[in-house]
């Protein structure tokens, strides 16, 4: 171990930029002014009419300029404001980063909007596939073309902030956020760079979105009060609420940073993770691939529970999620899991899907600079069965040293970060 | 900081492709004294061509029929491509090897109900509000399992649940870019020490025209006939897209030697770069690729081209090798015979490359612009150029 080098000789890995765009605003102070006051930026949809639908809430970002309302074109916008963000308060500025791009993609594909306007286009073919191809072949549709194509927003990232090399699209589903901030400390890790940019974005709040995860029974239902809905850890939690957002990071190799004089906002100790193989949506019963995620983030950032001051929680408010990270975390930190200061941000903001863990990190970040631990809203109805310090309803002054964050996916992704205010 | 210097062994091969399924299979048919006919199909995507699935018996790999059921043809072709290249490298099943294995997969954006879409197309056409006629019919039209067919990394998460992979899971996205980000992630962790042994590939299901559309709404796909990757440049080029699945397992040598693995060969490197497809830059870009290979002084006996037919690009691949490795460099543009198989374009190329060098051979010209083989092929160059952006090459030679 030396100045530059963590307890297992690799570089230590620091960050110097934050980005984020979620339902309460653009940029991280907005943001966090919002978050540690409580506000929910959960509410009813207005983009779409949503008449007949089970869930009519969502967190969405509808400030935003993007060049058209789709979930592609809405993540780009939102990315492209978090990537500018973050390396602004890096001190990186259009003229080159250096180091890649890891980029937590949303799904996007073609809409119905786009569907729609395909068949308007042309008489020739039936109605349906063929007619769609007929239209795209007789009228070249360049924009919907570059809208689609998955590796579009990265591509665009990277040729816009000169990020080096190939850039790498990403999916963990609803881990992506953390599995992006997980490539960037692999890579710095192995040396193949000094800094990495950390970009995830999430837009596709979309009627058939919603619908989608309604017909997996994944949405809270509770449309009367919207900023109510998200009620992670508590009694009568229903389900989770779509949300968009983005969030971005800058990690550097400490010397590199120090050596260009940048402002080290904190680091990162250590990530771990373990894939379940029990079930496609549905954890293992035994907790055994999260609770391998968690120990081993904690083990590869060289710190024990101990030193766990607060936990950002994945806290999604499904009825599974919630029981199962807390059986998980009791079998990693035992009985003083109840005594650890845990929220989830999703009370407020909803579930970012693919930006969630990166959004999550930019706010443990704030965690620690501020001193201030964001609180878990909505907290009325305690689930007995999970007998945690939640932060209820109001923040919490308090020194945080080192923070571990949770994130886990669908297609049994289990990511977990452990971050921490000092290199030492 | 980690030493970079473990070597990369392939020691596991899972092909697919409209020849049918194995890598020793797809070494008889591509691999002989004369290239054979390509398969084309014409009626599934018309007025399009695809090279379609093989006649699959899936449960030969993914053994429970509620697995299968979970999946769309994507998701059931990378997972039995996966299942194929474990069993190859003798790691399927084997609890203490797949549990610690890593995965990384290049994929889509998965299926849609295409029947479902049709129907739900028709009633719009006529409805004044569809909008509202959405809302009433997704509800009850979308299978609610669609979902899980339609996110990216649910392919990994099957190979996870069908072959117990699970070391580690990401899925990597952006059609050819993602092939071969997966691959050079890959090798840089084996390199370096971060992982051991790796599954990592892809799967494209080119049998339907809610996965072409896209490439149409850019006039990409080729509008001719059968011609090969050469034979279409004349008449406008483009896509003529494969239905494929490619596996490999990389290993890291101390690994496979320890556990008596067969090798194929040495995954050397992979490098790649994105930028203006401008014609000089691309050059640039490319000798960057090629120097950081090790190529300059070192060049490759020959070339497996993942070249997709493409106009600009396609001519400017086929420049820089002649230019960089002389004219007579032997060049085999695959998607010739396999079509495009998109995310999976580069695994297969490196597959095939495997191929040629464990059977010491190399395969006969796909067509007749193509140089003849050298006498000997110990070092091969994999190109994937991806036809809108995105550049990688990989080199595999013998161990």
């Amino acid at each position: 171990m030396t100045k530059y080098t963590d307890h297992k000789g690799r570089p230590i890995i620091a960050i110097t930029g934050l980005g984020v765009v979620t339902s309460l605003g653009q940029g991280v102070e907005d943001n966090w002014n919002a978050l540690i006051s409580g506000t929910s930026g959960i509410r009813e949809v207005k983009r779409f009419s949503t008449d007949g639908l089970n869930t009519r809430i969502a967190g969405t970002v509808d400030f935003m300029k993007p060049e058209e309302i789709s979930a592609p074109g809405i993540s780009f916008a939102m990315a492209d404001s978090t990537a500018e963000e973050a390396l602004a308060m890096a001190g990186f500025g259009h003229d080159g980063f250096p180091g890649p791009l890891y980029f937590a993609a949303p799904p996007v594909e073609l809409e119905w909007q786009h569907r729609f306007e395909l068949l308007e286009n042309s008489n020739s073919g039936e109605v349906g596939y063929e007619r769609l191809m007929s239209s795209a072949r007789e009228h070249k549709q360049e924009n919907m073309h570059k809208l689609i194509q998955l590796g579009t927003i990265a591509f665009r990232l990277a040729e816009k902030y000169n990020t080096r090399g190939l850039p790498i699209s990403l999916s963990t589903a609803c881990a992506s956020g953390a599995t992006a901030i997980q490539q960037g400390i692999e890579a710095l890790r192995r040396g193949d760079s000094e800094a990495a940019l950390c970009v995830a974005s999430d837009g596709s709040v979309t009627a058939e979105g919603l619908i989608r995860f309604s017909l997996l029974s994944a949405l809270t239902t509770q449309n009367e009060k919207p900023e109510k809905a998200s009620k992670p850890f508590s009694k009568d939690r229903d389900g989770f609420v779509m949300s968009e957002g983005s969030a971005a990071l800058v990690l550097e190799t400490l010397e590199h940073a120090e050596n260009r004089g940048a402002k080290v906002l904190g680091v990162i100790r250590g990530v771990g993770e373990k894939a379940d193989s029990f079930h496609r949506t549905r954890s293992s019963p035994d907790g055994a691939p999260v609770i391998t995620a968690i120990s081993s983030a904690i083990e590869d950032a060289g710190v024990t529970t101990d030193d766990i001051g607060y936990i950002n929680a994945h806290g999604t408010s499904t009825p599974e999620n919630d029981r199962m990270e807390y059986n998980s975390l009791h079998a990693v930190f035992g009985d003083k899991i109840h005594q650890t200061p845990i929220s989830s941000n999703k009370s407020m903001i909803g579930h970012t899907l693919t930006a969630g863990g990166a959004v999550e990190a930019v706010f443990s970040f704030q965690t620690m600079l501020t001193s201030t631990i964001p609180p878990t809203i909505n907290y009325d109805n305690p689930d007995p069965d999970i007998p945690l310090d939640v932060v209820p309803n109001v923040k919490r002054d308090g020194e945080v040293k080192n923070i571990l964050s949770n994130s886990f996916g669908f297609g049994g992704q289990n990511a977990c970060l452990v971050f921490g205010r000092e290199a030492a | 900081m980690t030493a970079n210097n473990h070597e990369v062994w392939i020691t596991g091969v899972g092909i697919v492709s409209c020849f049918g399924e194995g890598a020793e299979h797809h070494w008889k048919v591509l691999g002989a004294d004369k290239a054979p006919k390509p398969i084309i199909d014409n009626e599934i995507v018309k007025p399009y061509s695809v090279h379609p699935l093989p006649e699959m018996d899936w449960s030969l790999q993914i053994p429970r029929r509620g697995d299968q059921r979970q999946m769309e043809n994507w998701q059931r072709l990378g997972t039995y491509t996966a299942g194929l290249a474990l069993e190859d490298a003798g790691m399927k099943e084997i609890e203490e090897l797949v549990s610690s294995m890593d995965l990384v997969v290049a994929a889509g954006g998965g299926e849609r109900d295409v029947e479902t879409d049709n129907a739900i197309m028709r009633d719009a056409i006529a409805a004044n509000d569809r909008e509202k006629l959405l809302l009433e019919r997704l509800p009850s039209d979308l299978r609610p399992t669609l979902f899980l067919a339609q996110l990216s990394n649910l392919l990994a998460g099957n190979i996870s649940i069908v072959h117990k992979v699970t070391g580690s899971s990401r899925t990597y996205m952006g059609e050819e870019t993602a092939g071969i980000t997966s691959i050079e992630n890959a090798v840089s962790r084996i390199k370096s020490g971060q992982s051991t042994h790796l599954l990592v590939g892809g799967s494209y299901n080119a049998d339907r025209p809610d996965a072409l559309l896209p490439h149409e709404l850019g006039h990409h796909l080729y509008r001719g006939g059968d011609a090969g990757i050469h034979g279409r440049q004349a008449d406008g080029g483009g896509l003529r897209m494969g239905s494929a699945g490619a596996f490999l397992v990389l290993e890291e040598a101390e690994h496979a030697r320890k556990r008596g693995a067969k090798v194929y060969a040495k995954l050397t490197g992979v490098a790649s770069d994105l930028g203006s497809r401008d014609a000089e830059k691309t050059f640039t870009r490319l000798d960057g690729i090629v120097e950081r290979l090790g190529l300059s002084d070192n060049a490759p006996d020959a070339v497996i081209s993942g070249a997709t037919g493409v106009r600009d690009v396609t001519k400017l691949e086929f420049d820089y090798l002649n230019e960089k490795f002389g004219s007579d460099i032997a060049t085999r543009a695959f998607n010739t015979q396999i079509g495009t198989p998109l995310e999976a374009n580069l695994p297969a190329g490196v597959a095939f490359a495997a191929l040629a060098i464990k059977n010491s051979g190399f395969y006969p010209q796909f067509e007749k612009e193509e140089k003849a083989s050298p006498s000997s092929v110990n070092r091969i160059l994999v190109t994937s150029l991806g036809h809108v952006c995105g550049e990688g090459m990989a080199v595999v030679e013998t161990v």
